[in-house]
């Protein structure tokens, strides 16, 4: 049941919404308000978190391998899975950013009788995973129609890719379907997969739940609900927060109301979650270090600066107590003045 | 802090790239388009909140019906007979591609496909 909180929150989240913008002056609030202050959440937030990360020393190499590493010259090694240089580093990193590459060895574990334990390969997390990310950002892409003016050309081309299909009108967009798609896999896995079911947490739920609402209040918005959704009011209210001059110039859906806040709770709640991923990636040191720790020597950050000390600077500076109680030294006192 | 170099020039791009609307945009924000209405006529096939919000959902409906299943019925509309047609209704008030449908469909970069198959008017 550990779904329930969070799909409460969400249900609640768009009520406030719902409920709130038919009191007039709080479309304001709504549009131009805590937007601005979503949006400062989010890059504060994220530079902050990033920040904090990076205060955290990493004193020694722990790369996650899982190759032959680098040992004699003559021996084959595993470029990706143990590199020894930046170029290799930054290949690996290229590949699991882009490509989800560490999913692809998803495995399943699966216990007949016997009993005996078997592990499959299971791409399906990888497959949706990846769906879910891009058709993301597709989306991102496909929404800066409405805060650039003119449109750039990039903008317009994504557009036209995404609605290729040409299905109805308004056009269908291919992410639309994806992303519902992905997202119903991403939860149904977490309820109906025992192992995953048991590590999933509220702020696992939270993001997908909210994720969801975000896509159906934009399909809604697109393709079933037209009434009042004024592209040109919207894109004037979206281009006006961009170059901080907001104008709310007609009555638009509440549903749009409700969009706009669910993203910005998504803003606003993104570096304080597991979204930050995002960031994280960059700077797991698993992942972006060079298993080299053979080949260079690594200095603890923190290692207090040591000052070698020789028996006979020892001896200098303990020679008269040494002499006192009777130890032999090398270099005896200077003798004593007249 | 650690590799200060990196981590503050990942985090300056990263907030260039979510900014790009601020900086884009600077000074470039043209106005809200104005399509320019008929002068003669006043009516509609659909009241004016409904027509802007679902005209592209009524033409695309018209097209089914006319061109998938021969359906070339006329709507009658306080008294006005409308043929189920882009060019023949639509066009007939709205003659201007550039001054009417073009002024919004450029500001929000809608681009329909009704002119793969209809020929635009000379303009």
């Amino acid at each position: 049941m550990k779904y329930a909180f969070p799909l409460a929150a969400v249900i609640a989240l768009v009520l406030i919404a719902l409920i709130a913008v038919q009191i007039p002056g709080m479309q304001y609030l709504f549009g131009v308000v805590v937007p601005y202050l979503a949006m400062a959440l989010f890059l504060g937030g994220f530079c902050y978190r990033v920040i904090h990360w990076a205060k955290s020393p990493v004193p020694f190499r722990i790369p996650t391998t899982c190759g032959q590493g680098y040992t004699m010259p003559w021996i084959k090694y595993d470029k990706l899975e143990a590199p020894v240089n930046t170029g290799q580093v930054v290949a690996r990193m290229f590949l699991e950013i882009f490509l989800f590459r560490s999913l692809w060895r998803n495995t399943k574990a699966t216990v007949y009788s016997g009993p005996k334990l078997t592990y499959e390969s299971s791409k399906w997390l990888w497959l949706f995973g990846i769906l879910f990310h891009y058709s993301f950002l597709v989306i991102i892409i496909r929404h800066m129609r409405l805060f650039l003016d003119p449109i750039p050309g990039i903008v317009s081309f994504i557009e036209t890719g995404d609605s290729l299909l040409q299905i109805g009108a308004p056009v269908m967009y291919t992410t639309d379907v994806t992303i519902i798609l992905a997202i119903l896999f991403l939860f149904a896995r977490r309820v109906f997969n025992p192992q995953v079911r048991y590590i999933s947490l509220v702020n696992d739920y939270f993001p997908l739940f909210l994720i969801f609402g975000i896509c159906t209040t934009g399909i809604l918005m697109r393709f079933f609900i037209r009434t009042d959704v004024d592209i040109n009011a919207i894109k004037q209210l979206a281009v006006g927060l961009v170059t901080f001059s907001p104008t709310i110039v007609a009555d638009i859906s509440s549903l749009f109301y409700v969009h706009l806040f669910l993203v910005c709770t998504l803003l606003a709640y993104f570096p304080f979650s597991k979204l930050m991923h995002m960031g994280g990636v960059f700077l797991s040191p698993t992942r972006n270090l060079a298993n080299n720790s053979r080949m260079v020597r690594h200095i603890n950050p923190w290692n207090p600066e040591i000052k070698p000390h020789s028996y006979a600077g020892y001896e200098d500076e303990f020679r008269e107590d040494m002499v006192e109680q009777g130890i032999p030294v090398e270099k005896e006192l200077p003798a004593q003045g007249e | 802090m650690y590799d200060s170099g990196k981590i503050i020039t990942g985090l300056i791009i990263f907030v260039l790239l979510v900014t790009i609307p601020v900086w884009y945009n600077r000074g470039t924000a043209s106005n809200v388009p104005e399509p320019e209405l008929p002068k003669d006529v006043k009516t509609c096939v659909l009241p004016k909140a409904e027509i802007t919000a679902k005209h592209m959902q009524l033409l695309n409906q018209w097209r089914d019906e006319v061109i998938r299943t021969g359906d070339r019925s006329t709507l009658e509309i306080e008294g006005k007979q409308y043929p189920k047609s882009l060019m023949l209704a639509c066009m007939k008030c709205h003659t201007s591609k550039v001054k009417f449908c073009d002024k919004c469909h450029d500001y929000a970069s809608v681009k329909p496909y009704c002119w793969d198959c209809h020929l635009a008017p000379v303009e």
